[in-house]
């Protein structure tokens, strides 16, 4: 069986070693005109050009896009306009109005988003806390039990989209259960506040698991003696949580909350399947609205979208920066 | 069922009495195993539904499918209800046409005699079964099966170039000591921070400028550069000891058989990880090749799947089994490999 599998992963490598072989010569002719120092720059060339074709190349043009209006796509065609799309963006004639706002779907969308954010990010950061603590327990099956809340993370947005699509359609398991308990059925998803709890819950249920997997390898990094010491003490279970677990998680904790906080401001995929940003606008998020300008609305506008995608980029820098320190403090904290 | 009844009710420390965050526990994961895996177990058994049934409600837990009969002088098989008649007794017939709200139905015993039926007056004889026709229509007669395509291309290619390139750059930044490569560290931690949201129009028309708008290139090569594969990678190879690439070199190997032949083969275990994470990330990805590919015979699973849910007449029946078909390397990938991604994203917050 070994000797099946050995030859069956030499077939399938065999033309790459082929490829290696014969690259081998030229890149020897090479190191021994630039040195070692030159196949340096020949290994790190592929990374480099792709990251710059691919990431920086398109950052420095973001800020051009959106200096430029009309809606052709080559830059060339494109009239500079200065900071007309910022200012379409953020002009309203009374900020406490957004149907006053020039753009008033842009508001909508960061409104919404900030709405979801609050909401989801301390709902995935609670739910995903208890289910740490839970595992992290002296429990039969653990390992079970901790791929069972990892499972979701794996599956597509579009699978999550449209498996709650159809457990929340007009005939669907969930109005099952609530004709079972008496109540009276709903259409989810075409309900203004259900359709916005959904894709909290959705979004919940899909990536939870990712989180406790964060908090439970802090938890387990909690020196044991520490609960051993406080049983000794009969220290009540909730004494026990304030004073021990909370402080020393405190770093992961964090970690957890900026990198939702991160992933929530661009949430897209999984909601756009399950509600399509409605019913109205009732579930149009940032990146949902970024997508419709630059491509998907008849009246498109890159410049309009490259500008949004600015100002989201801008706040996504300062979390991110926010994340890389804390994660820092969080690695210091388990070395000491 | 001794150990079954151990298992249920193992609790905290050896004391003998609940105390109530055992409770809170088994209460927690009996209801979280039920929400988390519930959802996907009735994806699985309304994709064996057949259409009719999936308009029903109440849903059954299980798919059925109408039992049929062959009956003499009729070259299909009919299918069967149990039909109340008008003396007020039931018998089990086939039918044979539905004119309006009555059917034309037969006795399958005594094929000769046609008894008229209100549709309200019977119930269709079925059996727990199969609807296999979902899986099978939309692969051969849609697209499905390009579609299916697609994706294996996109995430074979894709996680290819991802384990060569990444591997590759990981050992110049492990194993080399040149000018310049703290600043092409912080290039790639700084583009942790450009997520594909915040650059996607000028994005697309780099693909365009490129001629891969279009085409499944266009989606492969802007993936591939994942900064954490890079880092991972990299974590892994400082811990390759100097010494085995310096007694190679001595033996007059060259840089690019050091790192095939050497560093490759030691790192296997980071690339495992790499290519298990790059194939889940592919597979699963929505937005880009959303952007990029608008023939459709170029889609992916999941813009394909997307597509066909959008339309005004959603057909589920075929829905829910394409979905079902797109959740079997992720679900395969969970049961043989999920010990790698959780013991991967504990160890360094990656996803």
């Amino acid at each position: 069986m070994a000797g099946l599998g050995d030859l069956l992963g030499r077939a399938v490598l065999w033309p790459f070693v082929l490829l290696a072989r014969l690259i081998d010569l030229p890149l020897r002719v090479w190191q021994r005109w630039t040195g070692i120092g030159g196949m340096a720059a020949v290994f790190l060339a592929p990374t480099l050009l792709i990251f710059g074709v691919f990431v920086l190349v398109p950052l420095g043009l973001n800020f051009a896009y959106a200096m430029t209006g009309g809606t052709g796509i080559l830059l060339g065609e494109r009239p500079f306009v200065g900071f007309e799309q910022y200012g379409r963006l953020l002009e309203c004639e009374d900020y406490t109005r957004r149907l006053t706002c020039r753009e008033d779907q842009f508001w909508t969308a960061v409104g919404n988003t900030g709405v979801f954010v609050i909401f989801q990010v301390t709902l995935m950061v609670a739910v995903s806390l208890i289910t740490a603590l839970i595992l992290n327990r002296n429990i039969r099956g653990r390992g079970f039990f901790r791929a069972v809340f990892f499972f979701p993370v794996l599956l597509s947005p579009v699978v999550v989209g449209l498996i709650w699509r159809w457990i929340l359609q007009r005939q669907g398991l969930l109005n099952l259960i609530m004709v079972n308990l008496g109540l009276d059925p709903q259409v989810w998803l075409n309900d203004r506040f259900y359709a916005f709890a959904a894709t909290i819950g959705v979004s919940t249920w899909a990536h939870m698991g990712f989180y406790t997997l964060i908090l439970l390898a802090g938890l387990q990094a909690i020196p044991r003696d520490l609960y051993e010491a406080a049983e000794m003490d009969a220290t009540p279970p909730t004494r026990v949580f304030r004073r021990i677990t909370l402080p020393l998680l405190a770093p992961n904790l964090a970690v957890v909350l900026v990198l939702a906080l991160i992933r929530g401001v661009q949430i897209f995929d999984e909601v756009y399947v399950l509600t399509g940003g409605g019913p109205g606008t009732s579930t149009l998020f940032l990146t949902q609205y970024i997508y419709e300008a630059g491509f998907a609305s008849i009246l498109r506008n890159p410049g309009l979208a490259a500008a949004a995608s600015i100002l989201m980029g801008a706040v996504l820098v300062v979390l991110t920066l926010l994340q890389l320190w804390l994660s820092r403090r969080a690695e210091g904290g388990r070395v000491r | 069922m001794s150990k079954v009844m151990g298992f249920l009710t193992a609790r905290r420390g050896h004391g003998g009495r609940w105390h109530w965050t055992d409770v809170v526990t088994w209460v927690w994961l009996i209801g979280g195993t039920i929400i988390m895996f519930g959802p996907a177990l009735w994806l699985i058994s309304s994709s064996f539904k057949g259409p009719a049934q999936l308009a029903e409600f109440p849903p059954t837990l299980l798919p059925y499918v109408q039992e049929l009969a062959v009956v003499d002088g009729y070259d299909d098989p009919l299918p069967l209800f149990t039909a109340t008649l008008e003396d007020g007794t039931t018998q089990v017939l086939a039918e044979v046409r539905r004119v309006g709200t009555n059917a034309q139905m037969v006795d399958p015993a005594n094929p000769e005699t046609r008894i008229d039926v209100n549709i309200a007056d019977r119930t269709p004889v079925r059996q727990i079964g199969l609807a296999t026709d979902n899986y099978v229509a939309p692969l051969v007669a849609n697209d499905f099966v390009r579609y299916l395509w697609n994706s294996v291309f996109v995430t074979m290619m894709a996680t290819i170039i991802t384990l060569l390139t990444n591997s590759m750059a990981a050992f110049a930044l492990s194993k080399y000591d040149f000018r310049g490569r703290n600043a092409v560290m912080l290039l790639i931690v700084g583009t942790l921070m450009v997520p594909l949201s915040v650059i996607l129009v000028p994005l697309y028309s780099v693909v365009n400028a490129t001629g891969l708008l279009n085409s499944l290139w266009g989606v492969i090569l802007p993936t591939v550069a994942t900064p954490t594969g890079v880092f991972l990678l990299r974590q892994y190879m400082l811990t390759i000891p100097d010494e085995l690439l310096e007694a190679a070199r001595m033996d007059h190997a060259s840089e690019w058989q050091i790192y095939w032949r050497i560093v490759l083969p030691l790192a296997a275990p980071a690339l495992a990880v790499l290519a298990i994470f790059s194939v889940v990330w592919r597979w699963n990805d929505f937005l880009w090749p959303l952007i990029v590919l608008s023939r459709r015979e170029l889609y992916t699973l999941q813009v394909g799947l997307n597509t066909y849910a959008g339309e005004l007449n959603v057909q589920w029946h075929y829905i829910l089994a394409m979905t079902v078909v797109t959740m079997i390397p992720v679900v395969l990938v969970f049961l043989f490999l999920q010990r790698f991604i959780t013991t991967g994203i504990a160890g360094s917050g990656i996803k």
